[in-house]
């Protein structure tokens, strides 16, 4: 069957099994537009590229599959790359298709022309440039692998406009993925295994330290199993939280910069770390020479990369968690930890006391609240989409997440602006799902233009913005370690809700703690998008903090009363 | 210095995508010599690096991780042949010209390029031979080097060969469609 390009594109999407494409058009992708009208595919029209690709990772994160995302060539690629990045950094599986002009007049700066493959060469797990119709299926199918397999990450397909226009010969059983054979490596051996299991047998203060990886490889059953088997104590990087439930007493909650002091104080005590597909990131350690000192380390994990690059390990299990996690768990030997387990929680202390949520009600409305009114209304079932700072911080501690792909964020790279389309690209993967947007008034100034997408789409979203009229984090680092001088961090903003109004979408303003359920509820209740504008208070900080670079048990914890310490009329 | 044989797809970009992997990890090249192998669809790298042997497993990791890097192998400390090619053009007149082919006899080099003024001297060897040649020639006057960087291959039994390229990929392919 003879085919133009762009219709070969289209079509091999179609097979490929993907429904949503969310891009932007442009005079160097227009044949692949044409086509895409008379397909069954569905385009998401975005109203900035960066928006495009936030949403097909948003999607492909709350799927479990594959995003796509779409663009033309020049600025319309180059928008791209904030999004290309974060999805690299959190090992997100995004296809990119940008178009490019023709393959005469490559080199040649020709109008809109860019090379987008060598700028994205580092932040891409592979990209590739077509110039002959005849290679768009293969290449297409060989980058859906590559995005997918292994630690999965994001893909560029560049095509020329001519190969778009050109035809060629359509047949899905002649263009089957052919990807250089790799040397297939024994990822680990008997000696290596085997010192990882007498680790596991013979440690007293074991805690697990569960990453993105065990939900990328599907691991979360076996991770359970060998949890149970071993009755090992489970911390949660940022990107890991959701692959165990929250509600299990053994799992103490996220570790690292923002964790809960028992979570750090408990792995500093620690006489062996369980690593699981998790890369010992700066913001989960802190200081590398006082990290984890009296502790032995496993580390499993598929990027063999990763291995010894922050953190020196006893045992390396290199490949895919779930495979790893099968191997150990028979091996197991179940333990009576009731000492440790006992010894962590009375680490927590007085956590629980200086706890904003044991406080009375002042009448201030602190995002923590809302965060927690927010879980308790939506009976800690949503998707929840967050951007980067404090309320994502705040998010991760109080917002109590029992299952997988439930909370998706921008750990690596902490992309602001992120939030509201991947919050889109959520919905399109999981539109029976209810999701909340959670965001800052300075990230979602970023890419509010999305709120169109929404009214053109018809989808039903929730957005909760958490307005403190700060650009909060580095106002808390500003307040913490720059003497209070708050230098470009005080943000003016338009009333969200009249803005939000003005795209057609309801909005509501929040300003007190007894307003919030109420307003969450209604939000759950309405079959359309709404925007709930919440007026925390304006100089309240994430506790504890671990200042960045010291050690993981130097942290700055919870004031006594945090009512006191940030209402700003006390 | 660390060194690592890879071998890679012989098409455009991948010498950028290797190279650029190492600026990214902050790793200096000494040298990276490339060449095609008797597969002409394989090309094979000896590259030579400023880092330490944990500098070198992650290069050699981060590398094999590229989709056109067949095999990279870190292999240092093994027991190596290897052979460095360079030509060093030195002023030589009348009179310490003979002293010259002494010397060039001496570390078996040879003289490929005569003219009245200068010669052009092939060495090949080890690294340390081919410095060596250069150290005493310094004093004539080197006019111009030219080398080629290293090349490496493991002795013996010890065989580095890439999958053959004909196999087709093992990778299925991945579910698209939305988590049920």
């Amino acid at each position: 069957m003879k085919l133009t390009g762009a219709e070969i594109l289209c079509e091999t999407l179609t097979q490929l099994g993907v429904r949503e494409i969310f891009g932007y058009p442009g005079g160097a992708i227009l044949p692949v537009y044409d086509a895409l009208g008379k397909s069954k595919l569905h385009h998401v029209l975005v109203r900035h590229e960066q928006g495009a690709t936030h949403m097909a990772d948003g999607y492909a994160r709350a799927s479990g599959g594959i995003g796509v995302a779409m663009a033309t060539s020049g600025p319309g690629a180059t928008n791209m790359v904030t999004g290309i990045a974060t999805a690299m950094l959190d090992s997100s599986p995004v296809v990119c298709i940008t178009g490019q002009v023709s393959s005469k007049v490559l080199g040649s700066d020709a109008f809109q022309e860019i090379d987008i493959t060598g700028i994205t060469m580092p932040i891409t797990k592979h990209n590739v440039v077509v110039t002959h119709a005849g290679d768009i299926a293969r290449t297409l199918r060989e980058a859906f692998v590559i995005a997918k397999s292994g630690r999965p990450g994001p893909v560029l397909v560049d095509v020329t406009k001519d190969a778009q226009q050109a035809t060629a010969e359509f047949n899905w059983d002649a263009c089957t993925p052919k990807l250089p054979p790799k040397r297939i490596r024994t990822n680990h051996d008997q000696v290596e295994f085997g010192r990882a299991v007498e680790l596991l047998n013979t440690a007293k203060r074991p805690v697990i330290l569960a990453g993105h990886g065990v939900m990328v490889s599907g691991a979360m059953r076996a991770f359970e199993q060998f949890v149970r088997a071993g009755n090992y104590p489970v911390a949660m990087t940022l990107l890991g939280i959701g692959c165990f439930p929250a509600k299990d007493p053994l799992n103490l909650g996220m570790m690292g910069m923002h964790g809960e002091a028992w979570v750090n104080n408990a792995i500093q005590e620690a006489d062996l770390l369980i690593a699981v597909g998790m890369r010992f990131d700066d913001r989960v350690t802190g200081d590398l020479r006082t990290y984890a000192k009296g502790a032995r380390k496993i580390h499993i994990e598929i990027d063999r990369a990763e291995i010894n690059k922050n953190v020196k390990v006893d045992a390396a299990l290199v490949g895919d968690a779930r495979e790893v996690l099968e191997q150990l768990t028979p091996q197991i030997e179940t333990r009576d930890r009731s000492t440790w387990i006992r010894h962590i929680n009375e680490l927590k202390g007085d956590s629980a006391v200086r706890d904003i949520q044991s406080l009375p009600d002042t009448g201030h409305l602190y995002a923590a609240h809302v965060i927690n009114d927010l879980w308790k209304e939506t009976h800690g079932d949503a998707i929840v989409v967050t951007d980067v700072g404090q309320h994502q911080m705040w998010e991760a501690q109080y917002y109590h997440h029992d299952r997988p792909h439930t909370l998706i964020t921008s750990g690596g790279l902490g992309t602001m602006g992120f939030a509201l389309p991947a919050g889109i690209g959520a919905k399109f993967a999981k539109p029976d799902s209810e999701v909340w947007v959670v965001v800052g008034d300075g990230g979602f100034q970023m890419t509010m233009s999305e709120l169109a997408t929404i009214v053109q789409e018809k989808i039903n979203l929730k957005i909760a913005i958490i307005n403190n009229g700060y650009l909060g984090m580095v106002r808390q680092w500003q307040e913490f370690f720059y003497d209070k001088r708050y230098v470009a961090t005080p943000l003016v903003a338009p009333d969200f809700a009249a803005l939000a109004n003005a795209f057609g979408i309801r909005a509501e303003r929040v300003t007190t703690r007894s307003e919030s359920n109420s307003a969450i509820r209604a939000a759950r209740e309405a079959s359309e998008t709404v925007l709930l504008d919440f007026r925390v208070e304006q100089e309240d900080s994430v506790y504890p903090m671990v200042p960045a670079g010291a050690s993981l048990h130097d942290m700055i914890r919870r004031p006594h009363n945090p009512l006191v310490e940030t209402a700003s009329d006390a | 210095m660390q060194t690592l044989v890879a071998y890679v797809e012989n098409k455009p970009g991948v010498l950028n995508r290797v190279s650029s992997l190492a600026r990214r990890l902050a790793i200096n090249i000494d040298s990276l010599t490339v060449g095609p192998t008797e597969n002409e669809e394989i090309a094979r790298m000896t590259i030579v690096a400023h880092t330490d042997e944990r500098g070198a497993h992650r290069l050699e990791a981060s590398l094999e991780k590229l989709v056109d890097v067949l095999l990279a192998e870190n292999i240092s400390g093994r027991a190596l042949l290897e052979r460095d090619l360079a030509l060093i053009k030195v002023a030589a007149d009348q009179q310490n010209r003979p002293h010259l082919m002494e010397l060039i006899k001496v570390f078996r080099a040879r003289v490929v390029g005569v003219a009245p003024e200068s010669l052009i001297i092939e060495v090949s060897g080890t690294v340390d031979k081919i410095d060596g040649l250069l150290e005493v020639l310094r004093p004539f006057g080197v006019l111009e080097m030219a080398r080629t960087g290293r090349i490496s291959m493991t002795r013996g039994s010890d065989l580095l060969r890439p999958p053959l390229l004909d196999l087709e990929s093992s990778v299925g392919e991945p579910e698209v469609t939305k988590a049920k």
